[in-house]
């Protein structure tokens, strides 16, 4: 009795992970092994471990999003900080998150007018008297917008991580003589690793293959495996080809969770 | 969280009912019923009044759905349910759907006002003898520029595109073989080249461009030139088209040494059902005052030869969109090339594409 009752709460997960989890990633494992004329080979993992081509690509995805989590990280970690300590730290974290509810396309087409040529940015440099600059289609603005956008994903866990960090911590600590810069690095910043990890993790990991930002605001300067996932899907139709990509993206996360993974487990113990 | 719950339920029914309510409403149009038309078309790519003459003429409604590119518009009809009566492909697209047993031929003798079509605009290579397509636009890929930034007469030639004084001034459309076409004609190369030779030349020649190119974007470069991002621009005449209504100082050329020539084709997909529906609109379409209506609104050339002369002068006297019969001898069409071949193309434009 007790166990048909259990079995009934936990079908449910089962069918939605086997259908929408393990059934996609299969197909795309599946679809990985064929080539565009439907044959089986293993052609598509040679083109791209051979290819000078895919693995520039692959070394450019990676160090833009190395940046991007860099730079969100290290604007995300001090505001963080600083909206625990504020009084109504609810409704400003609220405002953080007001943004992501804001489809991302749009956000997109927003940066578009503010930093076009007769953009906003460049209407204010001009009432300073600065020379009007172009701004789209550089790889700064490419990272900027791509950091502003993963923000909000980086700031909440480690957000999280802070509240739930318990005042007599920092109050021990300074009662003990540390200084604040000492409470921060020796108490503080190793208490919210685990947030700053899944922050990491959130954000990596989709910056690996933002190919409509790279479009619209790099301008195609700048080609990541999701533009190359894309062209594979929409424009070649070589579905194998795009879905070999697809599996190199994803083991490349299945490592970076790893790799994030393990070290938190060690910290705790 | 009872009132989130609550607010949850509150949606879903909202949802619900307006999904129910639009089902009801298309049911009432009714697709199956034999006074329809159904045409799959590209957005905005006729004029509605035309449909609502058509309606009052024939008495046939036409359920127009659209799609926005060739190939979204194959996958829809290959995967079958749907039934559409024409759709509106791309010449390579054409061919494409030919050869994949898509499509149903045109039976002649139901067809009238065929001899209103110009004969360049007939008997091209990917319907010889238009067996299965009529054209319904054409055009032609070109330069777009700003006459702020370039003087008027000043662009010509592809080849200007690799001067230096252009440095970050051009924008390109995303579009392998668009991009990689005008590369092959600068060369002097046919733009359905399979000489793997000539292609690898041609990206090397756009590697030499990568300085000069601003950005590669997609339909995004209308809305960019428009707001004078960039000085000058590589794409389609009918996206030029409307770039132009939004801002007078741009203009467009068609390079005289040649170009890449498109056409858009009404055919009857394997889907239809309607056929006595489907030819009382071609017939309608092919009269001149209707094709030149549908033209002066849609803004893009029209292959029917009355058509043109009863366009205002200002438009039939346009040499970039109307050229001259010397540059239009020029103009070649795309064929359809094998899988691999378009994959060659790919490749090599998006090495290109990632050459700093």
């Amino acid at each position: 009795m007790k166990k048909s009752f259990r079995a009934m709460f936990y079908t449910p997960y089962m069918m939605w992970l086997a259908l929408f989890v393990i059934a996609p990633v299969g197909l795309i494992v599946y679809y990985s092994f064929f080539n565009i004329s439907h044959q089986f080979t293993f052609d598509n993992y040679a083109t791209f471990f051979r290819s000078g081509t895919y693995l520039t690509m692959t070394a450019n995805s990676v160090l833009y999003a190395f940046l991007i989590t860099l730079i969100s990280l290290l604007i995300s970690y001090p505001m963080a900080l600083v909206i625990s300590k504020l009084k109504h730290r609810d409704l400003w974290i609220l405002l953080v998150i007001l943004p992501t509810w804001i489809n991302l396309l749009l956000k997109a087409y927003a940066f578009i007018g503010l930093l076009s040529h007769d953009g906003l940015v460049n209407n204010l440099f001009e009432l300073v008297g600065l020379p009007a600059q172009h701004m789209l289609f550089t790889d700064t603005s490419f990272i900027l917008v791509a950091s502003y956008i993963q923000i909000p994903f980086m700031i909440l866990p480690i957000y999280n991580s802070l509240t739930d960090i318990s005042d007599s911590y920092i109050k021990a600590s300074h009662d003990l003589g540390a200084t604040n810069w000492q409470t921060l690095t020796k108490i503080i910043i190793p208490m919210t690793m685990p947030g700053i990890k899944s922050g990491v993790q959130i954000v990596f990991i989709p910056s690996l293959s933002l190919f409509m930002l790279s479009r619209l605001i790099g301008g195609n300067k700048i080609i990541t495996l999701g533009t190359a996932v894309e062209e594979h899907f929409l424009t070649t139709m070589n579905w194998g080809m795009g879905s070999t990509i697809g599996v190199v993206l994803i083991i490349s996360m299945v490592i970076v969770m790893l790799f994030t993974n393990t070290k938190r487990k060690r910290g705790r113990n | 969280m009872k009132k989130f719950i609550i607010a949850i339920v509150v949606l879903l029914a909202i949802c619900a009912g307006l999904g129910l309510g639009s089902h009801e409403l298309t049911k009432s149009t009714g697709d199956s019923s034999s006074k329809v038309l159904n045409l799959y078309n590209w957005g905005d790519y006729i004029d509605p009044s035309l449909l609502t003459k058509f309606q009052k003429e024939t008495g046939y409604h036409v359920n127009v759905e659209t799609f926005d590119s060739n190939e979204a518009m194959y996958t829809k009809i290959k995967q079958g349910g749907t039934n559409y009566d024409l759709t509106v492909p791309s010449d390579y697209m054409v061919q494409k759907m030919k050869a994949d047993h898509m499509l149903i031929p045109l039976d002649k003798s139901k067809l009238t006002g065929m001899s209103h079509y110009g004969a360049s605009f007939m008997n091209k290579s990917f319907d010889p003898g238009n067996r299965y397509s009529i054209p319904y636009f054409w055009g032609t890929l070109g330069i777009i520029y700003n006459d702020k930034y370039i003087k008027p007469g000043e662009l010509t030639h592809w080849d200007q595109l690799w001067h230096s004084k252009y440095r970050n001034d051009i924008m390109l459309i995303d579009s392998a073989r668009d991009i990689m076409g005008f590369s092959l004609i600068s060369q002097g190369h046919s733009v359905n080249t399979t000489n793997t030779k000539e292609l690898i030349a041609a990206k090397n020649k756009l590697n030499r461009l990568s300085p000069n190119v601003k950005a590669v974007v997609a339909d995004e470069i209308k809305m960019y030139m428009a707001e004078g991002e960039a000085p000058i621009a590589v794409d389609w005449s009918g996206e030029a088209t409307e770039m132009m209504s939004q801002n007078a100082h741009l203009h467009y050329v068609v390079p005289t040494e040649g170009s890449n020539m498109w056409f858009d084709n009404l055919v009857i997909p394997k889907t239809a059902k309607h056929f006595k529906a489907i030819y009382a609109f071609l017939n309608f379409m092919n009269k001149p005052e209707n094709a030149a209506q549908n033209a002066k609104y849609i803004g893009y050339s029209t292959p029917n030869t009355d058509a043109y002369k009863l366009l205002p002068k200002s438009v039939r006297d346009n040499k970039q969109f109307y050229p001259p019969k010397q540059v239009l001898d020029k103009l070649e069409v795309y064929s359809n090339l094998s899988a691999k071949k378009v994959q060659q193309y790919n490749d090599l434009y998006l090495e290109f594409k990632m050459h700093h």
